[in-house]
């Protein structure tokens, strides 16, 4: 009698439906690598960051400069639907980002921050993207709640855009629907944590971890 | 020398129109809402209002997903009463499936309409004072008040169903969460202090010369286009037609409790924001009086296991309209028998309460066309779906 | 203006039967004969509130057009219906009687593509104005396949 080896199980995979992740990857908006404030100003840092001792100034300043772009964001007043209401609700008085310099300023082109709230539809994605174009660089985008996530609970319509990133390349992403206050705070202070690690001379690789 | 001084009129022979366009995205449109305005001047001639930027085609999902499901999707219409709005859609199933309510459950309902009333007019204040007063201009006063007050609400919400904005609250045949314990002492002390808060901003904002001026004789809606146009809530009641959805057709246990629907003739801006300062005070009335005679019982008709289940409803069709902060909000089912409806239509208050601008607005400053916006107070889920 | 009333004026001056169900006055009507009704109720029956109008897709039987007015004083609540033959999608205005019908209208045209002859303004209101197809009919599905953007 032959005795059959035993033929191995492969459990079938937990998340067998790779497709949401390739479309992600197909699909999503890269942030720009040049966006740097200023190209002679940058090739001027390197230089000084090379020379024997320089790289003190140049630390010292970008962890000034850092500084002072996270301690003053100042996001963009874009509200679409009913994430827009809690986002008013942070900018009140019980959750108050103002404490953390953030001034909710309705004018693009003086603003650095846009925290899309709400879906973001076929129809309006091009004014998404205007009023992204009028922000002046250095500028960061949150996206907020699962509808500028992914499209949320809307995405399996035909006039809903599957999450923000498809426009503009997104920072941070805050899930919820809507998220609370808290959860937006916390997304924010994660955002003014990858800002302090914003455009480093010389080929330093970010800190990685919470502060 | 002549010295006579000449003056010439450097007209600009006052035909030229200015078309200025006030954006989907702009700090007091309420949210993504389009106004072409074609000027003269200042004075606005023309408004061609653009709508659809929020289109979330709940009335084609509304045809995919279950009578289950649905009810959490339903309050992303009206999303800053989410509890009327999910109260339209989980009556209209309930009218066309014959599907009762328990008492218990009905007087839930009202207590949970009535508080997000209150919310809501909260919210609505507040914006509409930042939008006229500015953001640094004494505007964030109001705002920065009415929020504080809301949070309170908001926290009673969190209590009640785990969420502050958009609930699960409605279900098909009653409501999914009963209250807590110490719930209804909290919600009274809320009712009591927000009276008194009440009367607070009533008088600071009625001592304001400047905003009696800008509201009073702005944006007047004649009875007759009030009715032709189909506004609703306080935009009708503010131009004299006395309806309000819980009197015309009372629905979940409101003819049960004693309060006036308050009626202004004058139709213009001050009006309507008489009319929800009155509605304020009524709804607290309400609560108070639901919390009274809360009976005991069941608080759904379909529990455990059929709350998440199929609901079955058979054919038929049938209009279920609440009476929300903006007004009529209503859900019209068309059911075949399956487990999905068939058709399902939203009637949204804001849809119709934005359709009268365009005959109300020409005439005005473009500065009024702000005192304007925020009184007919719109959510853009509801108008675009 | 009781609903009684109402119906006995619906079957002398159109000879259609009002059925009455929770409420509502339900009038079926030929389409070629929307535009009197329109005027009937608005003027004989009072009607001078225009809460909504709608259509809903029935396939192969066509479209349905529902219309819902209603006289606040009297109570009385009148829903007109019109079926529309499989394969059109025409219908007279009522924008001249009530001016609320202008938008509900548009959304109409917009979600089911009925061209209501006789609007001033027929566009589409929702979706963007080059956009192919009507959503709320019964062939267009509900989402379009992954591409950037939809």
């Amino acid at each position: 009698m032959e005795v059959k080896p035993p033929v191995p199980q492969v459990p079938p995979p937990v998340w067998g439906d790779f497709r949401d992740l390739q479309e992600w990857e197909k699909y999503h908006q890269h942030r720009a690598v040049d966006d740097k404030t200023s190209n002679t100003l940058a090739s001027i840092a390197e230089a000084i960051h090379h020379m024997p001792g320089g790289w003190i100034v140049t630390t010292s300043t970008e962890k000034i400069f850092n500084w002072a772009r996270k301690s003053s964001i100042w996001p963009v007043t874009f509200g679409l639907a009913c994430c827009a209401i809690e986002m008013m609700a942070t900018f009140a008085s019980r959750f108050d980002v103002e404490r953390f310099g953030m001034v909710p300023w309705a004018s693009p082109r003086h603003s650095d921050l846009m925290i899309v709230s709400g879906t973001v539809t076929i129809k309006m994605a091009p004014m998404l993207k205007r009023i992204y174009d009028q922000m002046p660089d250095p500028k960061w985008v949150v996206s907020m709640g699962s509808c500028a996530n992914s499209g949320g609970p809307f995405r399996h319509g035909y006039h809903v855009v599957k999450g923000v990133d498809r426009v503009v390349p997104v920072d941070v992403y805050v899930p919820g629907c809507p998220p609370t206050p808290d959860s937006l705070m916390y997304g924010l202070l994660k955002l003014q944590e990858q800002v302090a690690e914003f455009q480093k001379t010389g080929a330093r690789p970010a800190s990685s971890g919470p502060k | 020398m002549n010295t006579q001084t000449q003056v010439v009129e450097l007209g600009y022979g006052g035909n030229e129109r200015l078309m200025l366009n006030m954006g989907p995205q702009h700090p007091s449109s309420h949210g993504v809402f389009r106004m072409i305005l074609t000027l003269a001047g200042e004075t606005v001639v023309a408004v061609d209002a653009v709508i659809g930027y929020l289109h979330r085609c709940h009335e084609k999902l509304g045809e995919t997903l279950t009578y289950a499901q649905y009810p959490s999707i339903a309050s992303k219409t009206d999303y800053v009463a989410a509890m009327t709005a999910e109260l339209a859609y989980v009556s209209a199933v309930e009218r066309v499936g014959k599907i009762e309510v328990p008492k218990r459950a009905q007087y839930l309902r009202v207590i949970a309409a009535e508080l997000q009333r209150i919310a809501s007019h909260c919210l609505w204040l507040g914006t509409w004072c930042l939008d006229m007063g500015g953001a640094i201009g004494g505007g964030s006063t109001v705002f920065l008040y009415c929020m504080r007050e809301r949070e309170m609400i908001l926290d009673r919400f969190e209590e009640l169903t785990g969420a502050r904005l958009l609930y699960g609250f409605h279900q098909v045949g009653g409501t999914r969460y009963d209250v807590p314990a110490g719930w209804d002492t909290k919600v009274r002390a809320t009712g009591d202090f927000m009276e008194k808060r009440i009367d607070e901003y009533e008088a600071m904002l009625e001592g304001n010369a400047f905003f009696l001026v800008r509201t009073q004789g702005v944006g007047v809606i004649s009875r007759e286009l009030a009715q032709e146009v189909g506004v609703v809530g306080p935009l009708i009641r503010g131009s004299g037609v006395n309806y309000d959805v819980r009197r015309a057709e009372p629905y979940s246990s409101y003819r049960d409790f004693d309060f006036r629907v308050p009626v202004e003739t004058a139709g213009d801006c001050y009006a309507r924001y008489r009319v929800r300062m009155v509605e304020f005070r009524e709804s607290i009335r309400i609560i108070r009086q639901a919390l009274d005679g809360l009976p005991d019982g069941p608080i759904s008709s379909r529990p455990g296991v059929k709350s998440v289940g199929q609901v079955r409803v058979p054919k038929g069709e049938g209009y279920a309209r609440v009476e929300g902060p903006r007004g009529e909000v209503g859900c019209y089912l068309v059911s075949d028998g399956g487990p999905k409806p068939y058709r399902l239509k939203w009637r949204g208050a804001s849809f119709t309460n934005l359709a009268v601008l365009p005959h109300i607005i020409p005439g005005h400053k473009v500065a009024d066309v702000v005192a304007i916006m925020g009184s007919v107070d719109p959510v853009f889920g509801e108008v675009d779906r | 203006m009781t609903a009684a009333d109402a119906s006995t004026r619906i079957r002398e001056r159109f000879g259609v039967e009002a059925v009455m169900a929770d409420g509502v006055l339900s009038v079926v009507l030929p389409r070629e004969r929307w535009q009197e009704f329109g005027r009937v109720a608005r003027e004989e029956l009072g009607c001078a509130y225009f809460n909504w109008l709608s259509a809903v897709d029935w396939k192969d039987q066509g479209l349905e057009v529902l219309c819902r007015v209603e006289n606040l004083d009297a109570r009385l609540v009148v829903m007109m219906r019109t079926r529309l033959v499989a394969g059109e999608a025409r219908c007279p205005t009522l924008t001249h009687l009530w001016r609320g019908a202008d938008w509900m209208e548009r959304e109409c045209y917009d979600m089911f593509g009925i061209v209501f002859e006789g609007h001033p303004d027929l566009r589409r209101i929702l979706l963007s104005e080059g956009w192919e197809g009507h959503p709320l009919r019964k062939d267009y599905a509900v989402d379009t396949p992954f591409t950037p953007y939809r």
